[in-house]
């Protein structure tokens, strides 16, 4: 990846964070850490990566995204403002009664979803689903998901994890959004995961660990992952909890929050300063 | 006529799959039971077992139906209520998406199975899902039929599914609607409302005993509790002013609660309840659990008098 396009994917990430942090700040309250921990990945997907259409979000052609953790929904929605599968406006009414945002993603809500998602640990199944119907019909195309660190506590995923190993999903691509926080307090403390690419790598999937927050290494590792062939993929995105946000990151207390309007001042403050 | 209705099941989804290659099936391991090996011998590319893991298995056919897959996902009926809930209210309902989750060996009928695997609530568990449409066949000709109607049909479906043993209580030309009831015997004094393989054919023989003592009962196959056909329950409340519903299912929840609550504001007609009364299931052959939870057509017909002299 040369310069110039790590720093465009760097200025539209801080641009998707100010937009999905105004957009919670509109009701002052939002599920800001697991969010800003997943704008880079998304970025880079959206940006770098995926091959969709915002004007034709069902196009059957498309690579397919399952957030599988619903409540980062915000920065999800963010990114698909930004690239106009519906209008910017719309980040105005996240959770406003009869909005097309909901708190957690919906498929028949928001044009661009591709999964419903809400209740942690079932993403990675219908990701499985997708990619065994893409492989059925001979789409080459990739299925996409993102799981949250502490979702991973839920047993299902690891039923998912089995199943697309058993049938050899290479066309599935996973991520871990390892910012080591959970609702109660540090993944540690509430329920350990390491060795977590042991785990993965024990199911039969191909691992990979890197910075989440680093453009390179997640283009690096998507090439690799592309690569394995006959093994669904997944990528630990090691990460940072709220990150770019000031009142939020590396805070356990970020993961449903409430934020007062000098807190959104003083973050989009801090990320328009920051070049 | 085939020996068991899930060869029925199974031989419906391969003619399906001829023309529509877009119909899967898929099991947790239980693909013997359910008698699918046939489909997966002809189709194994639509064929996936997902092993012993049944959230996962809705999970996976939520996610084939967004690609416009039209799965058929099969397990015991007590795994694929209570133990894939969730993912079958979020991942498949909640969503609008189009997954036939069929469970299978309805109430009584997991025998020697016992009170782990015998679905009582399964129904009045799935009658909670917003918009969902449940059936239970209850012999070869309804189920080869409500199979079809449930490819057609353009959302998800819970269908309980009896497997062992076959009957046929219809000619191979009746005509099914998903959430229209049909009549099996017309009568004047009470109405038997029945769903299921077992249950029917316990209402009809029920109708005959009561015919011997002058009393006119009409039969009714609820082959779709969910909708229920409200029109034809309300013309018959008032035809023959006392009802007997019959489910091999919880007295809450299921049929008996659908059609008691639908009448409690439309038109109260004394209702009598058969099938199983707050209670557990519990291992037994078939004779011995249908009447250990009071299932029989005795039991109908003694529900039919009582109700009689409560009527208005």
């Amino acid at each position: 990846m040369d310069q110039a396009h790590a720093q465009k994917l760097k200025d539209i990430a801080r641009d998707v964070r100010v937009l999905a942090l105004s957009s919670m700040g509109y009701l002052g309250v939002g599920h800001v850490g697991g969010a800003m921990s997943v704008v880079d990945i998304l970025t880079y997907l959206y940006y770098s990566e995926m091959h969709i259409d915002p004007n034709n979000p069902r196009d059957e052609q498309r690579d397919r995204l399952v957030l599988s953790k619903g409540h980062a929904g915000p920065a999800l929605y963010a990114v698909l403002a930004r690239k106009g599968f519906f209008p910017i406006e719309w980040l105005d009414t996240l959770n406003v009664g009869g909005t097309h945002l909901p708190s957690h993603c919906d498929r028949n809500q928001t044009p661009g979803i591709d999964m419903t998602t809400g209740s942690l640990g079932q993403g990675l199944s219908a990701a499985v689903g997708i990619a065994l119907a893409m492989r059925m019909d001979g789409r080459k195309r990739y299925t996409f998901a993102i799981i949250g660190d502490g979702e991973s506590q839920e047993g299902q995923n690891w039923e998912a994890a089995m199943c697309a190993s058993q049938y050899g999903l290479d066309n599935l691509i996973a991520f871990t959004d390892y910012n080591k926080m959970q609702i109660d307090g540090t993944i540690s403390d509430v329920m350990e995961l390491e060795d977590l690419s042991a785990r993965w790598a024990a199911f039969g999937w191909h691992v990979q660990k890197i910075d989440g927050h680093d453009f390179e290494a997640i283009e690096e590792a998507i090439e690799k992952a592309k690569q394995a062939s006959g093994k669904p993929s997944m990528i630990i995105l090691d990460t940072i909890k709220g990150k770019g946000c000031s009142f939020a990151e590396g805070k356990i207390s970020s993961h449903n929050m409430p934020i007062s309007q000098e807190q959104l001042d003083e973050a989009l403050a801090a990320l328009t300063e920051v070049k | 006529m085939a020996t068991d209705m899930r060869e029925v099941y199974a031989q419906t989804l391969i003619s399906l799959a001829a023309e529509n290659p877009n119909i899967c099936v898929l099991e947790a391991d239980l693909m013997g039971a359910t008698g699918t090996k046939v489909f997966k011998e002809k189709f194994p590319a639509q064929f996936i077992n997902v092993g012993v893991a049944e959230a996962n298995l809705v999970g996976v056919a939520s996610g084939l139906s967004s690609e416009g897959k039209i799965p058929f996902a099969a397990t015991f009926g007590t795994f694929a209520s209570r133990r894939a809930f969730d993912q079958f209210f979020l991942s498949a309902n909640y969503a609008k998406l189009n997954v036939k989750l069929v469970g299978t060996d309805p109430g009584v009928t997991a025998q020697f199975n016992g009170g782990t695997h015998m679905p009582f609530e399964d129904t009045g568990m799935m009658r909670l899902i917003p918009g969902l449409t449940i059936v239970e066949p209850c012999d070869t000709v309804s189920c080869e039929q409500l199979i079809r109607l449930a490819a057609q049909h353009p959302g998800s479906m819970y269908i309980r599914l009896h497997r062992k043993g076959s009957q046929k209580l219809y000619d191979e030309n009746a005509a099914f609607t998903l959430g229209k009831g049909m009549v099996l015997r017309e009568g004047t004094d009470v109405t038997l409302i029945a769903s299921g393989f077992v249950m029917v054919p316990e209402a009809l023989k029920a109708a005959e005993i009561l015919k011997e003592e002058g009393i006119d009962a009409a039969v009714i196959d609820m082959h779709t509790v969910k909708p229920l056909d409200e029109e034809l329950v309300l013309s018959y409340a008032k035809k023959t002013g006392a009802i007997v519903t019959c489910e091999n299912h919880q007295v809450t929840g299921g049929l008996g609660g659908a059609v008691a609550e639908y009448l409690s504001s439309e038109y109260p007609v004394p209702v009598s309840r058969i099938g199983a009364q707050d209670v557990f299931g519990q291992v037994g052959t078939l004779d011995f659990l249908m009447k250990e939870y009071q299932l029989l057509a005795s039991d109908i017909a003694q529900a039919a008098r009582a109700v009689i002299k409560k009527k208005h």
